[in-house]
């Protein structure tokens, strides 16, 4: 938006706004098709399928990541990305020269390489549920390698990002259906409790609605 | 080559809640104002509309209403044993960007510091002598009193129709209201908001250990609402998307909410957004303010004449700008020199996650706002007696739940796995039921001589001006302060009937990743003497009277509350001694 004067009332232009963009499903935006097998295997073991509630893969959790990956957070559009590059203390942040997309790239291919190299020319996604389990917890304490970049790392950034697509509004590719919101009673993007407020301790019969999914609506 | 624009008699850099609070009433004395904006126009119609406000993904994780780092950023160290980093993308604070700066998108949460908060120094000395305090803090006190700001307190709060219970009327005591507040003129313009379950539970828990719960003073207004100004505010609807949000209902208070619909009708005012003012220009002797110069989005830079400077911004902008334009001495922190960059001082935050039996309890955490709660002030400021404690300061203590928000709702008991299938169900089995307050204990942060706030050496913004390089750990007084109220704070859920309890006090080092308010004070503080303030009580630069900075960055020390409540009684008292006093004969208005 270019630089405003603003003067004599309240600027107005009818119908401006900025509302977000629906994911549409179907293929992968940033992911090469490896990739994108690799973290949906992972994050169906990281959010694994119940009777009541899908998995991280059938919520689109990978959908949303790769979708996320492919725009302004995937490309650190908001961080400071100026030099010089180094590392400091924990308490200091992330001083990644990589963008969070190219960490992605780098780490997936240093996971599969790694996993061929222990499970007999196996990448992840071709390993059992006991054997994925295994790896990432692996990753998780640092025991399982990867070439070039910190194992603890990746696998914060990928829980992080999983739980995110989990629990998001739907209109960003995961939380399929509202499930997760439907699994733990979050009643979504409702905006008027005057009604709630003083009725304490009640279960209150409101199903989830999203910013473009309500159950009255077809799709 | 930069332009140089027709004179002006005020400029005020950055137009968030004190820049429109001083634009208002500059305006009204019949001046020529232009504010200079470094981010958007922003307005409820147009940027936080009601179909789409509430997407936490957008707005709370990925800050889409915030300054971002890549426009400008910080630089943050430990010690000056440490090489400073920058703060690539934010962690430990938020800044705002654009027209109503913070404002937009603050929590509400109104407060007054009490009485004693102002004779901060000479207070704790006369109670506990000088040798209570460690050696190397450097309290001090304002140079205001509570009694001083009580009527611009009282112009902030009725501006906002701010919705609190008055707990001390002109020195009547009130059931209901904080019995440790200072007196107040007027009760709250509206009534308390409505409280929740989680809320109302604590409160009953808090009185049955003899403690006096008031609610949080609250700018989310409990009821529909025209200010002194004419403007109205419509009535919160508990949506649970408030603070990091805009309000699409008008019923938080912001400068859009009160002031800037009235504002701009001034044919004397002019707002200039997405431009980034440079510096502020000084004459040759150095003592004089000519104006500003700042780049507009095209990269064009203009010098904007004026008789009078109004430094608005946030407060480490603030400070940055005052090292830029060498206005001031730079603090050096071995030799103690120096007022500009000193005492800089942020927030101690505290808290202890509770889990209730998911079939006794159901919080519905989302029916919140964003200054809902239940707050006891026994431990906050000099309420207490300290001198068995080992340390000074304190903070409220509260059940200030602000939402259900599931992507920071997670918290699940301690040894449940971070992934899989028992992370899924301890999930859904807690997530109704468990108590997540991050904002809990919300207390002092005392100033000392080795956290301060100076230019970086290496680091540089897009205009390659260093950036302002924090340099800040956590002291024994506010880590020790911290434990003892997150341990009240623990046995007041224990009374709750908590199954079960995990108390996080504030540990340090000062973790620039983990949030813990953006209440960033300091760094140019006020003050009765030069030799140890950046300001006088008026906020009036010492070193260029016909410069004024508002904000927390007049805060020698920050105490026991959010300060957004102080700012704005100080940039009334401002205001004021500038119409009154100022503009009618320009010069210092202390002399010391």
């Amino acid at each position: 938006m270019p630089a405003a004067i603003v003067r004599g009332g309240l600027p107005w232009k009818p119908g401006s706004a900025d509302p977000p963009t629906a994911v549409m499903p179907g293929g992968w935006h940033y992911f090469t098709a490896q990739e994108a097998r690799a973290v949906e295997a992972f994050v169906d073991r990281l959010i694994p399928p119940d009777p009541q509630t899908p998995g991280g893969k059938d919520c689109g959790c990978a959908v949303f990541i790769d979708r996320q990956l492919a725009g302004p957070y995937g490309r650190n559009e908001s961080y400071y990305m100026m030099g010089p590059f180094q590392q400091g203390t924990k308490q200091q942040g992330p001083q990644s020269a990589l963008t969070i997309a190219q960490q992605y790239r780098k780490a997936l291919g240093a996971l599969d390489n790694a996993c061929r190299g222990k499970y007999g020319g196996r990448t992840f996604a071709d390993l059992s549920d006991g054997e994925k389990d295994e790896v990432i917890k692996g990753l998780e304490d640092g025991s399982f390698k990867l070439e070039d970049f910190d194992a603890q790392s990746f696998f914060n950034l990928i829980l992080t990002d999983t739980r995110n697509g989990f629990l998001a509004d739907p209109i960003y590719g995961g939380n399929k259906d509202m499930a997760a919101w439907k699994m733990i009673g979050f009643p979504g993007a409702r905006y008027d409790y005057r009604d709630w407020i003083d009725r304490h301790n009640e279960r209150i019969p409101l199903p989830p609605v999203g910013i473009n999914n309500h159950p009255n609506w077809s799709q | 080559m930069a332009r140089k624009l027709p004179q002006k008699d005020a400029v005020i850099v950055g137009l968030g809640w004190t820049g429109s609070i001083l634009a208002h009433e500059l305006c009204n004395a019949g001046l020529d104002v232009v504010a200079i904006e470094r981010g958007p126009w922003r307005d409820t119609a147009t940027d936080f509309l009601i179909s789409y406000a509430q997407d936490e993904l957008r707005y709370r994780l990925q800050h889409e209403l915030f300054l971002r780092p890549a426009q400008i950023t910080v630089t943050f160290r430990n010690n000056a044993q440490q090489t400073a980093l920058p703060v690539r993308n934010w962690g430990a604070f938020m800044l705002g960007n654009g027209v109503g700066g913070a404002g937009v998108h603050w929590n509400a949460e109104t407060f007054r510091f009490l009485p004693t908060d102002f004779v901060c120094r000479s207070h704790l000395v006369e109670r506990y002598g000088e040798k209570f305090l460690p050696e190397d803090m450097t309290i001090q006190d304002w140079g205001v009193t509570y009694d001083d700001l009580e009527p611009h307190y009282d112009a902030f709060e009725y501006l906002c129709g701010t919705s609190g219970t008055a707990g001390n009327l002109n020195g009547t005591m009130l059931t209901g209201g904080n019995p440790f507040e200072g007196p107040r003129s007027r009760p709250y313009p509206t009534p308390a908001q409505k409280q929740g379950y989680g809320h109302t539970l604590f409160a009953e828990a808090a009185k049955q250990l003899g403690y006096k719960p008031y609610p949080q003073p609250s700018g989310n207004l409990s009821q529909a609402y025209t200010n002194p100004l004419g403007v109205k505010l419509g009535q919160c609807t508990y949506c649970g998307f408030c603070e990091w949000f805009g309000c699409a209902n008008y019923s938080k208070a912001s400068p859009q909410t009160t002031i800037l619909p009235v504002l701009l009708r001034n044919s004397n005012f002019e707002a200039r957004t997405e431009c980034e003012v440079l510096r502020i220009n000084l004459d040759s002797s150095g003592k004089r303010a000519t104006g500003v110069s700042y780049v507009n989005s095209s990269g064009e830079e203009f010098e904007q004449p004026a008789d009078l400077v109004l430094l608005c911004g946030f407060q480490l902008f603030n400070v940055q700008l005052l090292l830029l334009s060498g206005i001031g001495t730079p603090y050096d922190p071995q030799t103690g020199n120096g007022q500009i960059g000193r005492n800089f001082t942020h927030q101690t935050m505290s808290t202890a996650v509770a889990f209730f039996d998911k079939d006794k309890y159901n919080f519905n955490p989302f029916f919140a706002s964003g200054a809902i709660g239940m707050c006891i002030d026994e431990f906050n400021g000099d309420n207490f007696d300290h001198s068995q404690l080992g340390f000074v300061g304190g903070g409220y203590i509260g059940q200030v739940r602000t939402n259900g928000r599931p992507l920071e709702s997670m918290t699940v008991p301690p040894g449940t796995p971070a992934w899989g299938i028992k992370w899924k169900e301890a999930l859904r089995d807690n997530y109704l039921s468990s108590m997540i307050v991050s904002g809990a204990c919300h207390a002092s942060f005392y100033s000392y001589r080795d956290i301060y706030l100076d230019l970086d050496p290496t680091y540089k913004d897009r205009f390659g001006r260093p950036l302002m390089r924090m340099t800040i750990d956590f002291h024994e007084n506010e880590l020790k302060m911290s434990a003892f109220l997150t341990d009240k704070y623990a046995e007041i859920l224990q009374q709750m009937g908590a199954k079960q309890i995990v108390k996080q006090p504030r540990k340090g080092p000062y973790d620039v990743t983990d949030y813990q308010t953006s209440h960033l004070c300091g760094g140019a503080i006020m003050g009765d003497n030069p030799g140890h303030s950046a300001l006088n009580r008026y906020l009036q630069s010492w070193d260029v009277p016909n410069l004024f900075v508002q904000g927390a960055t007049a805060f020698p020390q920050n105490a026991g509350y959010n300060p957004t409540g102080t700012v704005g009684a100080l940039a009334f008292w401002s205001a004021k001694a500038i119409v009154s006093q100022y503009l009618k004969n320009p010069g210092p208005l202390v002399h010391a």
